[in-house]
């Protein structure tokens, strides 16, 4: 039982962490690798804030809403001169990462490369006990934010103006100009979103482990791909989908693969879905025709 | 004399290093040429560096048979790897190379004899400077001469239109895999030579970190020619080796230079005197990253 | 006959493209087809090309089944063929273009290529920059193929094909983008090139342009063949009135 209470909140990491890579990638075609970087730039933005003594609810907002602007800087410097001149999303792939190793590295000077730890005390440490079965507040807290934010972003997408200029962005960006679609301002949108949604996963991670450092979104970057991939690349729910198929399948793995393969599990299995069906389970096509 | 002999002893391991990094940039210069986009190359300098130190170390293998046996075996690897993914295109491609790297690293880590973790130490320290340079130009030479012989034009072909480069009777999957496995014999000669350069060899240094590092040489120096990537490496090598003082910035330099360069000048530091041909090419709407 | 179909038939989903098709082609003919547009000309030669693969039927080229095969394959046996939107290396010089088509006709030269100073390609280039001189491209050669003229590329694109000395030559509305002039240029060409015993497939709008240079014409309507015959029979066949005078495309 503690193993899938355990799968669920690492599910919950995961799939807040991909929803705002797959949003990107599914308005604009960029796989944003400086996403990872907005990760940990979100738990170190909740460390900052707490040591200035905000209680960690707010750190969470601070921690959004500083990685959506970040997102959308970081979108208006590296991306959007791509853009004007038509580069192949390759160009944005590859200039995501010159931020992303900026980005880091200020963490890093600020921080240092170690270990930190949230201020004594302003975390939740309490236990209880549900139906036999001990859960702590705090990561009990975490899953259900993480859940309410991914229900509130498909509701945005589906249901609200934003959400079908976004769609409409994604299926044809010359279309939806002409359709009177301010198209700068959905992008920036889009950024903030992403960022904003990796930083509070970022600040969430960061409170379960209470150790944030500098190279924490690197392994989720790759976890990352696999949860995509597996879901189908750009879709949302394939992401939300893939993010618990991936975190229960890890701890599944565990009672038959020593600790130190829990990692191939997870690209195993991409590399397995990429070969068999490179769609993914809810994706829609990824290998090209004439 | 004398002070040319200072110099070289002083920075003899940077040295060695820009001439290591410039073959690494090579190996993943061949499929970018190509037009695709691999991240195994970091894998298969694993691969290599494990293979050719397991054998100097435990079996005393002359090291020349050494190395090539490490690179054979990454050469002989990539065929069937090749033939996998390369039914996928941009960021798929991309992604499943990269978690073909992951899962070498994995079982490098869960592999006893590789020393896991741990890595290996106490390579013998075959490798001398003249190795190395000797080494990158008779690679260099052959990618160059290969760049314009009729499997380049071909290669060049397929990046430009596969469907088209098809019809000319190019068998596309064919050169594509070809490309592919030079890279990784590249990649894996690169490999031994640095284990043995550098006696010890650790499981991350083959992680994603170094995958994006190539390509980032290969990709600033520019890929329209072979001399890009040389450059490329040799810029990003001794620069921070320059900047001693200045090392926290380091990474901040780079992805600062990385930015520029993709924004700026999209084909490379090493197309600056070649403006006029960009323009062009840009205006013809050609990728612009080879 | 040098190529042959035998009701050839593809679907996309539930909307058959092509449907049982049977062409017979003569060596050394311009060989026209025609039909509104949607009527499955593209999809037909995108199947003789093996850029689709057929769901039913068979083609045979110089006599031997070549149903299943890939592209770079029919290429190889002497297919070679423009595409409606061109499709040229763009980012390549012109002269590239053609030596990339010459691929099927010149011997690999990695291990020459690694001779220093050798250069085994001049008898290549020479050849190469016969065929634009013929297209009226010769001083064109270094222009990267992308900043020609339309009607320059849609030349440029039928040099390229040539490059491989094919045996069937199909082309995709090479007159499209061309003026008047251009297009009757490319009549005579095309006579000339069947008079010198290559067989064409020439898929076209302009009727005038099919009519005058092809020996016969077959037309397609709906994904079926409707009617063959020589140009004169095509012109007076009632079903093929019907098929452009029944839709508001004039084709």
């Amino acid at each position: 039982m503690d193993q899938i209470y355990n799968a669920i909140f690492i599910g919950s990491i995961y799939a807040l962490f991909a929803l705002g890579f797959t949003l990107v990638f599914s308005v604009l075609d960029i796989l944003n690798l400086a996403h990872p970087a907005l990760f940990t730039l979100g738990a170190f933005t909740a460390l900052f804030a707490m040591q200035q003594g905000v209680p960690a609810g707010l750190a969470v907002l601070v921690a959004f809403v500083v990685c959506g602007v970040a997102g959308v800087i970081l979108d208006r410097v590296a991306f959007a001169p791509l853009r004007r001149r038509n580069a192949p999303p390759l160009s944005a792939m590859i200039s995501s990462i010159g931020v992303s190793l900026i980005l880091i590295r200020l963490i890093q000077l600020k921080y240092g490369p170690d270990l930190q730890a949230y201020p004594a005390g302003s975390l939740p440490a309490d236990v209880f006990t549900v139906a036999g079965l001990q859960l702590d507040t705090l990561r009990t807290v975490i899953i259900a934010l993480a859940v309410g934010l991914m229900a509130a972003l498909t509701f945005l997408v589906r249901r609200t103006r934003l959400g079908r200029e976004l769609r409409a962005l994604a299926e044809n960006p010359r279309a939806a100009r002409l359709l009177g679609i301010d198209v700068d301002r959905a992008i920036a949108a889009t950024f903030f979103l992403s960022a904003g949604l990796g930083g509070v996963a970022g600040a969430l991670y960061g409170f379960a482990t209470n150790s944030p450092f500098s190279q924490m979104g690197l392994n989720f970057e790759l976890k990352a791909f696999a949860v995509m991939v597996v879901g189908g690349m750009g879709s949302i729910p394939g992401a939300v989908l893939g993010a618990y198929l991936l975190s229960f399948g890890e701890v599944a793995s565990l009672t038959f693969l020593p600790s130190e393969l829990r990692d191939a599990f997870a690209f195993g299995l991409l590399f397995v879905v990429l070969v068999v069906r490179p769609s993914g389970i809810l994706g829609q096509r990824a290998v090209d025709r004439v | 004399m004398d002070d040319l002999r200072a110099f070289f002893d002083a920075y003899q391991t940077t040295i060695g290093f820009i001439g290591i990094n410039a073959i690494l940039a090579l190996s993943v210069w061949v499929t970018l040429y190509t037009g695709q986009l691999t991240l195994g190359n970091a894998a298969f300098m694993g691969i290599a560096a494990y293979t050719s130190a397991l054998l100097t170390l435990k079996a005393q293998v002359p090291f020349p048979l050494a190395l090539l046996c490490g690179s054979l075996l990454a050469g002989a690897i990539s065929v069937p790897l090749g033939a996998t993914v390369f039914r996928l295109r941009g960021v798929y491609l991309a992604i499943a190379t990269l978690a073909f790297g992951e899962v070498v690293r994995v079982v490098i880590l869960a592999t006893p004899i590789t020393g896991r973790g741990q890595g290996l130490v106490g390579i013998p320290p075959k490798t001398e400077l003249w190795h190395i340079f000797a080494s990158l130009l008779v690679i260099a030479y052959v990618c160059a001469r290969l760049r314009i012989s009729s499997v380049g034009r071909a290669w060049a072909a397929i990046r430009e239109d596969e469907v088209a480069a098809a019809s000319q009777g190019i068998p596309v999957h064919r050169y594509k895999l070809a490309a592919f496995v030079i890279g990784a014999l590249i990649a894996g000669w690169a490999g031994g030579i640095a284990a043995h350069f550098n006696f010890a060899i650790q499981p991350d240094e083959y992680g994603f970190a170094r995958a994006v590092q190539i390509l980032v040489f290969a990709i600033v120096g520019g890929v329209p020619n072979v001399l890009g990537p040389i450059l490329g490496a040799a810029l990003l090598t001794a620069l921070p080796a320059a900047l001693q003082p200045l090392q926290e910035f380091r990474d901040i330099l780079q992805g600062a230079i990385l930015v520029l360069v993709i924004v700026y000048l999209p084909r490379g530091l090493s197309t600056v005197f070649d403006l006029r041909r960009s323009a062009r090419l840009r205006r013809v709407g050609a990728q612009d990253v080879a | 006959m040098l190529l042959e179909t035998a009701s050839l038939t593809k679907r996309f989903g539930g909307v058959v493209a092509v449907n049982g098709v049977d062409l017979a082609v003569p060596e050394g003919q311009v060989f026209g087809l025609i039909g509104p547009n949607g009527a499955g000309k593209t999809t037909l030669i995108n199947l003789i090309s093996g850029h689709f693969r057929a769901d039913g039927g068979a083609i045979r080229f110089a006599n031997a089944d070549v149903t299943r095969l890939p592209p770079h394959r029919l290429a190889k046996r002497g297919i070679a063929r423009t595409f409606q939107a061109i499709r040229l290396f763009k980012g390549l010089t012109v002269l590239e273009n053609v030596l990339v088509g010459r691929y099927v006709r010149s011997r690999p030269d990695v291990l020459a290529s690694l001779v220093p100073f050798r250069d085994g390609g001049a008898a290549e280039r020479a050849m190469a920059r016969a065929l634009l001189q013929r297209f009226g491209l010769g001083g064109r050669e270094r222009a990267l193929a992308g900043e020609l003229s339309y009607g320059d590329q849609r030349r440029l694109e039928i040099a390229r094909a040539l490059a491989a000395e094919p045996r069937l030559l199909i082309l995709d509305e090479p007159a499209a983008g061309m003026n008047p002039t251009e297009s009757a240029a490319l009549r005579v060409m095309l006579r000339e090139l069947a008079a010198e015993g290559l067989t064409i497939i020439l898929i076209e709008h302009d009727v005038r342009l099919v009519m005058g240079a092809s020996e016969r014409v077959a037309v397609l309507n709906f994904g079926r063949k409707i009617a063959e015959g020589t140009p004169t029979e095509i012109q007076a066949d009632p079903a093929v009135r019907e098929a452009y005078l029944g839709t508001a495309d004039d084709g």
